[in-house]
């Protein structure tokens, strides 16, 4: 699928809920099913800074897609993060440079991008696209 | 004491519905409401006496600049300062507390001299320290905590010595909520020939303030969590040490005479208050003392023991919870973590519930690595609150025990 069908979908999922709760039960449990990562990489070299929560995210490039993986100690953060792997995950690094996320605005999680927000969705996307920009460059420079 | 319906129409903003649900505010140790009385002051000054303060010869500047120093006025008398030349106007408890280390770091440390503060403190009387140890190789030294969340005086008498040249201490935790005895901590200062600076930033909304009882040599709050604007904050010192200390900023109406050769400084307290004030949220300041004022401050003092004693009653008996901070003096704080569940968690649900509660390390880190914990929920209630709000809180909790 594309990074387009994917964002679609997940906002058909969210459209069944108009209630704060039942949106976050589904955050939650899109969270428990995220494929967990190895412990080995929860060390501060994957850690998102600014996440009043923690965020390890590691990303993995075959050459051709980057795949992440990743993990939170807050239970919607990690339903938030499980999103955008979902997303993004198994995208060419030109496909994640320049996808628009309009995902987040339409299942109401909008708010949480502001900078100064404290889950730091902002900086994930920041560091995923970060990623995907150095391999990127790497693979040109190649 | 006005009833509380009628107290909470004072407040427009505790009317409102956030998500569709009835706002319950419970974030007041971060900034507190604001009452009708204090928007219209700011919005009057800003629609009919809008002028510069003290530099106009018309009518405009000279009522903004009297209106600017009846706020002063005011604010003396709130902590019974003995003059209002004690009363400098900042940006805020930061703004405070950073010019009096930059002001008396310049004047009196030296290499190897000591600053005490507490465990308990605030990112903001800790960190302006430490920049000022670091300038002049000073040593921070720090009172050790309990785990009630109180200070271990006892360990503050040993830091005192004939190197310790200024002691910076909370007068409440702003994460847990614990008073700290600052009259003992001045007294034993004292004797040691040592000034104090209070950090008031969580006690002044709280009780009763005499300075000159206290006998502090400076005291410092901010006026957005008194019930007034944003962006405006208190410094009071005693006149003899604003008097020896040098400015902090440099600029406008802080000067007597400029010349390229050199310049002599106003007097006090505008020596400390460099271009233009926030006179705006100076008056909106001055109308939040009269309200708290008429309310009675006792009367306050007495409706947050109830609250805190109601909550404590409630949130602690909730299977699973955790409350950090148990000392017998506490202002309507109380801070908690429900086992299992990340603070973060906690917080993203109650919100969508109405419920605005702070998460996190509260800027207060140190007291959080005591713990060993990354962070809490904080409640901090104040007069306005109720026991129904409380028992929303208690509902809310349950709620987030039920979805993780």
């Amino acid at each position: 699928m594309t990074i387009s069908e994917v964002q679609d979908k997940i906002i058909e999922e969210f459209s069944f809920f108009d209630d704060w709760m039942d949106k976050y039960n589904l955050l939650i449990e899109m969270g428990k099913d995220l494929p967990p990562i190895d412990p080995k990489y929860k060390v501060k070299d994957y850690l998102i800074e600014g996440c009043q929560s923690k965020v390890w995210l590691r990303p993995e490039y075959n050459g051709n897609v980057i795949c992440f993986t990743a993990d939170s100690d807050a239970i919607i953060t990690r339903g938030i993060v499980s999103l955008l792997i979902k997303v993004l995950s198994g995208h060419t690094p030109q496909e994640i440079i320049t996808a628009e996320l309009y995902f987040i605005d339409r299942i109401g999680l909008r708010q949480n991008l502001s900078p100064t927000r404290s889950n730091g969705l902002l900086s994930m996307v920041r560091q995923m696209k970060l990623y995907a920009m150095a391999y990127d460059a790497r693979q040109k420079i190649n | 004491m006005k009833d509380i319906s009628e107290i909470r129409s004072d407040f427009p903003i505790l009317g409102r519905k956030v998500y569709g649900k009835q706002l319950v505010y419970f974030d007041n140790g971060a900034t507190a409401q604001k009452p009708q009385r204090v928007i219209d002051s700011v919005d009057e000054i800003l629609t009919f006496f809008n002028g510069n303060i003290h530099r106009g010869v018309h009518y405009l500047s000279d009522m903004a600049s009297e209106s600017y120093e009846n706020a002063r006025q005011k604010v003396a008398a709130f902590i019974n300062a003995s003059g209002k030349e004690e009363i400098v106007f900042t940006s805020g408890t930061t703004g405070s507390i950073n010019t009096i280390a930059f002001s008396f770091g310049e004047r009196y440390i030296k290499r190897g001299d000591e600053i005490i503060v507490s465990h308990l403190e605030h990112h903001a009387n800790i960190v302006p320290w430490q920049m000022l140890c670091e300038r002049k190789g000073a040593i921070l030294k720090v009172i050790p905590m309990n785990s009630n969340g109180e200070i271990i005086t006892g360990e503050y008498l040993k830091l005192l010595s004939p190197k310790t040249k200024i002691v910076a201490i909370t007068q409440v935790s702003n994460a847990l909520g614990t008073i700290v005895p600052v009259n003992e901590i001045i007294e034993a200062a004292h004797s040691n020939n040592t000034p104090v600076l209070v950090d008031g930033a969580q006690g002044i909304q709280h009780g009763i303030v005499d300075v000159q009882k206290m006998d502090c040599d400076f005291y410092v709050f901010s006026g957005h969590k008194i019930y007034g604007p944003t962006g405006i904050g208190v410094l009071y010192g005693k006149k003899k040490w604003l008097e020896e200390l040098p400015p902090y900023q440099g600029g406008g109406d802080m000067v007597e005479k400029v010349t390229f050769e050199k310049t002599t400084y106003n007097h006090l307290p505008f020596k400390f208050e460099a271009g233009t004030m926030n006179y705006a949220g100076a008056v909106g300041l001055g109308a939040a003392l009269d309200y708290i004022t008429e309310l009675g401050r006792e009367e306050i003092a007495e409706r947050e023991r109830q609250l805190l004693s109601y909550a404590t009653e409630c949130i602690s008996g909730i299977e699973g919870v955790t409350i950090y901070g148990n000392s017998e003096r506490k202002i309507s704080t109380i801070s908690f973590l429900i086992d299992g569940i990340h603070q973060y968690d906690t917080g993203m649900v109650l919100d969508k519930l109405g419920i605005a509660v702070r998460t996190g390390t509260h800027c207060a880190q140190p007291v959080m690595d005591f713990f060993g914990i990354d962070g809490t929920v904080r409640v901090s209630m104040c007069f306005y609150n109720t026991r129904q709000e409380i028992e929303a809180l208690v509902q809310g909790i349950e709620k987030v025990k039920s979805m993780f």
